[in-house]
């Protein structure tokens, strides 16, 4: 009898709670690594697994239809899916998860991999009126692309962060006009610090948005139950037929308030092996997590505990999730991936590696601020930390590699389109607090520059 | 049959662009755009595109959990 057999590893009930693209890899890799047990998936949404990313790009643009942005399957899954349903409490002790149905799905090990939601604008009755949309859902990329095709005369985007700004590159190649409200200095400035939010900034303005930072919305106006306008923090009044609530996510953590499990606004905090902590920082040995719900230590940015809301940590953090529930204590694998993301927008592709928020400095390597391409590299106490490109995507390994070896900031001669030495500048990087967008790479220990813990009003 | 492209890995060498040009287009320089339900008739030109891919970053399949039995 083999090891894995005596262990009941490769088999039992394994439940994971999310049927979103983590959720989805997960189970992929239970199966691929010999998981022969009853798996069973929960999904809130009555959808199976799509992929968020084109909502808020090609279906915004009318380039594809919201309903066709479901996930291929890698391999066959043998499992049972309880979507439309959403898991309301967590019982550890009775090793069992009760669905808001009242069903109770018993299991050996859990996988949490719930992610999370659009921060809703906090006024409800303001958030009712018809016109006001957030995007993260399947069904409101489909509302606002369909709101969006009816030509208002103004949309304002309220956050601009890397949603907002997407979904108003979106509308300018539609041709509507655009408003950008944000509180902070700039856009995506909460994730890619100064030097790039005030690239963002100009890029934006030759769009021809109406950028508005260091504002903020404080009302939004309706009459007969629709959107008319909003007020700003500065006095000024805008007439607009449609706002997109862009203010970040919020974690899908309240099903697990009374587990005993590590899980709060701020995420799930897990292990290096993606196994959650008790409330008391006891490691678990049933309890998984992956995603965006995840907060996790990395080793690259001074075993901070990290939460990432991109797409590639959500299927690299499923797969060793997965792992780690099939393999024995020595075989396990620890999630070290180097964080990256994309986004496109105003025709141009903007990537990163490593995670700018962790830096004191930056210099630009390649391009200028006033170019349509870009190369900043991030660095923390003499070392790099992070690279950003616009439309230079293939320097990013380069850069990936030095920030594996933790090399030497500013960086050495080469991968730069000039002679002179690169000039570091300040990198930055704002208290989340002043921002209207989150950053969608939560520090949410400290920044290392300052002592300062992420925490939300009302989240 | 859908497609996922991981944008993190694709660098716009754009094979894809030219094998399956009514999925697959670069917006400006460097931005892939794709249809991630492909179209009818395109499922040839996408599995070669899929193969073509340098850094391969195309993931092509039927719908995930399509198979099963979802209640």
């Amino acid at each position: 009898m083999s090891s894995e057999t005596r262990d009941g590893r490769r088999d039992g009930r394994i439940v994971i709670v999310g049927a979103s693209l983590a959720g989805l890899r997960a189970a992929e890799t239970l199966r691929d690594e010999g998981f022969e047990g009853e798996l069973t998936l929960v999904g809130d949404e009555p959808r199976l697994p799509y992929d968020r990313p084109p909502l808020s790009k090609q279906v915004l643009l009318g380039k594809a239809g919201a309903e066709d942005c479901g996930l291929p399957g890698r391999r066959a899954l043998d499992a049972r899916w309880r979507l439309g349903v959403s898991a309301t409490g967590l019982d550890p002790a009775g090793k069992s998860v009760v669905l808001a149905d009242g069903e109770r799905l018993p299991f050996d090990r859990l996988l949490i991999a719930t992610g999370t939601r659009a921060r809703p604008w906090p006024v409800p009755g303001e958030a009712a009126l018809e016109g006001v949309f957030t995007v993260r859902t399947s069904d409101d990329a489909d509302r606002l692309a369909t709101a969006l095709d009816a030509g208002p005369r103004r949309v304002l985007v309220i956050g601009a962060g890397f949603t907002g700004s997407e979904v108003a590159s979106a509308c300018r190649e539609r041709g509507l006009e655009v408003t950008v409200a944000e509180r902070g200095r700039a856009p995506l400035i909460g994730a890619l610090g100064g030097t790039v939010g005030d690239w963002a900034t100009k890029l934006q303005r030759a769009h021809g948005v109406d950028l508005r930072c260091g504002v903020t919305v404080t009302a939004l106006k309706g009459s007969g139950g629709r959107l008319t306008g909003a007020e700003f923090s500065d006095g000024s009044r805008l007439e607009a037929d449609v706002a997109v609530v862009c203010l970040g996510a919020v974690r899908n953590t309240e099903w697990l308030a009374d587990s005993g499990l590590a899980a709060g606004p701020r995420g799930v905090a897990c292990d290096a092996g993606c196994r959650v902590f008790t409330m008391y920082g006891i490691v678990t040995d049933d309890v998984f997590v992956a995603g965006d719900v995840a907060r996790f230590p990395h080793p690259l940015f001074e075993y901070q505990l990290i939460a990432l809301e991109h797409w590639g940590n959500a299927v690299a953090q499923a797969e060793v999730a997965a792992h780690n529930m099939v393999s024995p204590g020595p075989l396990r694998r620890p999630h070290l991936a180097v964080p990256s993301f994309w986004s496109s927008q105003f025709g141009l592709s903007v990537k990163s590696v490593g995670v700018p928020t962790f830096s004191d400095q930056v210099v630009i390597a390649q391009g200028s601020p006033e170019d349509r391409r870009l190369v900043a590299v991030y660095g923390y106490r003499g070392r790099i930390t992070a690279a950003v490109t616009v439309n230079r995507a293939k320097w990013l390994e380069h850069y990936q590699r030095l920030i594996e070896t933790a090399a030497p900031f500013p960086p050495g001669p080469g991968a730069a389109d000039r002679l002179a030495d690169l000039e570091p500048v300040p990198s930055d990087v704002p208290d989340p607090r002043v921002l209207t967008h989150g950053p969608t790479v939560a520090l949410t220990g400290h920044l290392p520059d300052r002592r300062l813990t992420l925490i939300r009003p009302g989240g | 049959m859908q497609i996922v492209v991981d944008l993190n890995r694709c660098q716009g060498y754009a094979q894809c662009v030219f094998l399956a040009p009514q999925v697959f287009e670069l917006h400006g320089e460097e931005a892939l755009l794709y249809v991630p339900a492909v179209p009818d008739g395109q499922d040839e030109h996408v599995l070669r595109a899929s193969a073509a891919c340098p850094v391969q970053a195309i993931t092509v399949g039927e719908q995930a959990g399509g198979d099963a039995g979802v209640e």
